[in-house]
Formats: C-alpha cells, sequence, structure tokens
C-alpha cells in the first residue's frame, strides 16, 4: 500500500485530433489486487473514457484480472457504479471483488 | 453521545473501522437514550472450521473511506424503514483471532420490534454492500471468502432493471423495497 507501488499506466492517444487526457486513480483489494500484484495504479486515459473503457485496459495491462471480470463490480468515488459512466480527472475508481465482510 | 436528553428525537450515528478488538459497550453506549425501550445487537464472531477445514488465522482488509461511507449509508436507509433512535455499526480489520468479534451493529428504538428488524436489515447489508473482505488461512492454503448476499444484491439490482419483479430472497422481512434509498446500495455484475 506504500506509494512505491503505485505504477502508471499511459494508453495509446485517440487517432485524429488532439485529445485532452485525464488521470483515474484505480484502487485494488483482496483477489483483485493479488492477481494485479499491486493495489494501486495511475491510469491516463481520453478525456470522454468511461469506467468500463478502464476497467478494459486494466485487464489487458494485468491479464490475470481476467479471471474475475464476471463477478467483480466497479466503483467510483466510494459509490457502486451499475453501468458505465465517464470517468473525470482525479476520480477514484476501485476495483471490488466479492465482499466478504460481517 | 452522551447527551440523551430526553427531547432529543435521535441520535448521531456512529460508523467505524478498527484494527483492534472491537468494544461492544462503545457502541451500545453510542444508541443509549431515555427514550429508547430496546437496544438490539448483533454480533459477529470468527468461526475456527470451514466445511470442515481448519481455519487457522482470518484476515480482513477494508477499502476503509468507502465502507465508512456505505456504512453511513446503511443507517440512512434503515432509518427511512424503521422510526430509530440510535445507529451503531463497526467492523474490526486487519488479522481477527478465531473467536473474536468482527462485526458489531447496535440499534434503539422505542419499541423493540423496530430496534430487531432494523438490527437484521443493518448486517444483512453489511454483507451485501459494504467492500470488506475476509481471506481465511488454512493448514493447506487460504481462499478469499465470497458472500452470497453481494450476489443476491446484484441479482436483486437485474430484476429491478427488467422490471420483472423485486428480489424474492429478502420478501421474509417484508420491508425491503419498499422505500426508496435503495438505489444506492445495488449494483450488477460488470463485464470488459
Amino acid at each position: 500500500m506504500t506509494s512505491a507501488s503505485i505504477e502508471s499506466i499511459e494508453t495509446a492517444k485517440g487517432a485524429g485530433f488532439e485529445n485532452h487526457r485525464i488521470r483515474v486513480s484505480v484502487l485494488m483489494f483482496a483477489k483483485a489486487r493479488e492477481l494485479a500484484g499491486l493495489s494501486e495504479v495511475s491510469l491516463e486515459v481520453d478525456e470522454g473514457a468511461t469506467t468500463a473503457d478502464c476497467l478494459k485496459i486494466l485487464v489487458s495491462t494485468y491479464d490475470k484480472l481476467q479471471s474475475i471480470t464476471e463477478s467483480m463490480v466497479l466503483a467510483l468515488n466510494h459509490d457502486y457504479v451499475e453501468n458505465p459512466v465517464v470517468v473525470n480527472d482525479g476520480d477514484e475508481l476501485a476495483l471490488i471483488p466479492p465482499i466478504s465482510g460481517g | 453521545m452522551g447527551e440523551t436528553s430526553a427531547d432529543d428525537l435521535v441520535l448521531e450515528d456512529m460508523v467505524e473501522i478498527v484494527e483492534h478488538p472491537l468494544e461492544p459497550s462503545k457502541y451500545i453506549d453510542a444508541v443509549r437514550s431515555p427514550r429508547a425501550g430496546a437496544i438490539a445487537t448483533f454480533m459477529g464472531t470468527t468461526r475456527d472450521t470451514f466445511e470442515e477445514q481448519q481455519v487457522l488465522e482470518l484476515q480482513y482488509e477494508a477499502y476503509i473511506p468507502m465502507a465508512l461511507f456505505q456504512l453511513r449509508k446503511i443507517c440512512q436507509a434503515a432509518r427511512t424503514r424503521w422510526p430509530l433512535i440510535g445507529v451503531a455499526m463497526a467492523h474490526r480489520v486487519g488479522v481477527v483471532p478465531i473467536g473474536e468479534e468482527s462485526v458489531f451493529v447496535a440499534v434503539s428504538s422505542v419499541h423493540r420490534r423496530d430496534a430487531l428488524q432494523a438490527c437484521e436489515f443493518a448486517i444483512d447489508e453489511i454483507k451485501a454492500t459494504v467492500p470488506i473482505w475476509k481471506k481465511e488461512i488454512y493448514t493447506n492454503g487460504e481462499v478469499w471468502k465470497e458472500n452470497k448476499e453481494f450476489f443476491e444484491k446484484s441479482t436483486i439490482a437485474d430484476l429491478k432493471k427488467c422490471g420483472t419483479g423485486t428480489g424474492a430472497k429478502e420478501s421474509n422481512e417484508g420491508i425491503v423495497g419498499k422505500a426508496e434509498g435503495r438505489r444506492g446500495s445495488c449494483f450488477i455484475k460488470m463485464s470488459p
């Protein structure tokens, strides 16, 4: 959980015209953290990207995450997101594998 | 939390994620009031076996800011359903030795039924929506546990979305799904 574990993913810019880039902080917990091998990553995406776009990038970067995408849900800024929503610069996105509190 | 004058309608909600043993009396005192005729509590404790496997150790981790946010939402959701005086909830994280408390819920109300029902609602919601994970360490391996409530909530959201009905699983309580405010605590499965 130290800052030393934060990696940065910079994806290719969309072709054709000048895109604004934004940064999203991604947190991974429990099984997602173990599969990805890190707890936090800074993701740079095109403005207008959605939570689903972010997940796509994460799964292609950390392919072991593929095994839990069916059961995982996403949270954006501490709340669950049901459908893909557009992310904004500075947002906090979290990968939430099946929870087991209690 | 001590200012429980008879004029107080409700007490402030208390939610906590702690790394030390839970102190039930703290949360019971947080909901104590001269107006209350009942305090209902639920205490979850860690078991030493799962499907005949010996559990050596349990480790809990939480997404703390979100867990606190979701706990507060559960407090609010409970208050929309029952006339409650006080609500306090706490979850322990880190290594929890076998037989110790991992979660505690305390609810107070004027009459017992409201507190009892709200207490059950609260622990069910905690298990379905609060981002906390438990890993069980066995002699021959380890596993991240998965609450069935997490998946049931997903199904409920799907059904609601399709307009085909409400969550049948929770209908035994006869109250869940009636009130609004549920939108924030349901979600569906994501696929990439």
